[in-house]
């Protein structure tokens, strides 16, 4: 089974072999809203952990995206650029937003397991 | 300062609404269903939206009442019949806009629909203009109640016979509960639809008999996609002190009557209407889905700085991006290309026609 881990910001990073594929949660999708507009990281480009690696806007407001660990990015989802409200229903699945190749798989330790994102998500909440 | 609530919190909370602070009270952005889902039921079916955050004040006076209040706001107050109601400006003597708002000819007075954020300082200002000569009154003890949508007149003759019978910007008494309420057909949305001031009392029943009939609950979220769509301006974002009514492009909503007059700012007015303005307000389309939002940088094909977005968002029934704004003038016109710079990038956008978004609405009592 692949692993999947959590940041702090609130994306999911899914790990097969150095790829890593990379979205927003659930929760995140629900704190942000309807969303209208994704901005992806080039194919090619390389994305520095905790750095910024796109947009998401809302109805409401406009988020950067972080990318959870270092790589470089090999794949980035167009059907969410051309059909964000696809984010909204489907995040943690089909609405993934770039795959990358990971640097140094020593940047997965510092994310969260399922069990302790949703602790930390409870907590920040309240 | 405590944020206020209206008397619809409740309600709001048990149709699991989101809160924001809004010009000191605590209102719903949205609700279950969201922004996009409110939107697209509003102008398929029909919306109803607490306003009771905005100002309801009346002042009661004779025909010298008329007369002042001709001398704050530019329109044609003595041909205004008994319940017509139209759209206004208080203004400072710059000719910037303290505020917009709607005024409506009751029987011994008026009743002015004002901007939340702006009621308590266009209160002073009117009363200091009357010189405390009549009597006035920023009533908190009524809800203002907003149903907007194709289905609104349906949905409201079923709980008020007759409401129907109105013709677009044109007010009556009607009662609910054996108590008066005061209906106006208007709103801010691009719809037919109606404004109801109620006792605050009455005001979570009534809102539960409209959306037993059929009308859901609708967020500041979706009112705010709405009006952008339907090209109207909000207050503080697409017009302020700064902005004058002919800069605004709403030229049409000070009566011809009245250029020659004399009430704030009035000089300028009509110097900006025989001279043209520097900057103008403007639909603005992006060329990508990228939502341009208020403070956006407009450049010109030379990098040229020529203006700035006001408002912007993504519009549910028009599936684009869209965005108003000021531009030089000499980039008003239609198609004009222009750029907007959003997060370093310089993005391509056009000049195009308000609103965005039209619909054929009733504008009188019987369906058209």
């Amino acid at each position: 089974m692949s692993e999947v881990k959590f940041s702090k910001e609130h994306e999911w990073i899914k790990l097969e072999g150095n790829i890593g594929t990379v979205g927003i949660t659930q929760l995140a999708t629900e704190m942000l809203g309807d969303i209208v507009f994704v901005e992806l990281p080039d194919v090619g480009s390389s994305v520095e952990k905790d750095g910024n690696a796109g947009v998401v806007e809302s109805t409401k407001a406009a988020s950067d995206i972080y990318t959870p660990v270092s790589g470089e990015v090999i794949e980035n989802n167009q059907s969410i650029v051309d059909d964000p409200s696809k984010v909204n229903s489907d995040p943690e699945s089909a609405a993934w937003f770039f795959k990358l190749k990971i640097k140094d798989s020593s940047e997965m330790d510092s994310l969260m397991n399922r069990e302790e994102y949703e602790k930390f998500s409870k907590e920040s909440n309240s | 300062m405590e944020t206020k609530k209206t008397s619809l919190f409740n309600l709001h909370q048990k149709y699991g609404a989101k809160f924001v602070e809004f010009a000191g009270y605590q209102m719903p952005i949205q609700y279950k269903d969201g922004i996009i889902q409110e939107h697209k039921f509003t102008r398929s079916n029909s919306g109803i939206f607490d306003v009771s955050h905005m100002g309801q004040l009346f002042i009661f006076g004779d025909d010298n009442l008329t007369e002042d209040l001709e001398n704050i706001f530019p329109i044609d107050l003595k041909k205004l019949n008994l319940n017509q109601s139209k759209y206004s400006f208080l203004m400072n003597k710059e000719g910037g806009i303290y505020d917009d708002l709607i005024i409506t000819k009751i029987q011994k007075g008026y009743l002015i629909i004002l901007n939340a954020a702006c009621k308590n300082q266009d209160y002073k200002i009117i009363e200091e203009k009357l010189e405390k000569k009549y009597a006035m009154n920023l009533d908190e003890s009524l809800s203002l109640i907003a149903i907007q949508g194709p289905d609104a007149k349906n949905v409201l003759e079923k709980i008020i016979p007759n409401s129907n019978k109105l013709r677009f910007m044109n007010g009556d008494k009607f009662y609910f509960k054996e108590t008066e309420i005061y209906i106006t057909r208007s709103g801010y949305t691009g719809e037919d639809g109606f404004e109801i001031s109620i006792k605050n009392e009455n005001v979570e029943k009534f809102v539960e008999l409209l959306i037993e009939n059929g009308s859901k609950l609708t967020g500041l979220g979706a009112r705010d996609t709405l009006r952008l769509e339907a090209g109207l301006c909000l207050y503080g974002n697409d017009i302020d002190q700064k902005t004058s009514p002919i800069e605004a492009n709403l030229k049409w909503a000070i009566s011809k009557s009245r250029i020659e007059d004399n009430y704030p700012g009035s000089s300028i007015i009509k110097n900006q209407i025989e001279k043209g303005v520097k900057k103008l307000r403007v639909g603005i389309k992006p060329k990508t889905r990228v939502i341009a939002r208020g403070d956006t940088k407009i450049f010109n094909g030379e990098s040229k700085e020529i203006g700035k977005i006001t408002s912007g968002t993504f519009g549910p029934s028009v599936d684009c991006s869209i965005a108003m704004g000021y531009v030089d003038n000499i980039y008003s016109s239609l198609n004009t290309k222009i750029f907007l710079e959003i997060r370093g990038k310089k993005i391509p956008a056009n000049i195009c026609n308000l609103p965005f978004y039209k619909k054929n609405y009733a504008k009188g009592g019987t369906n058209v």
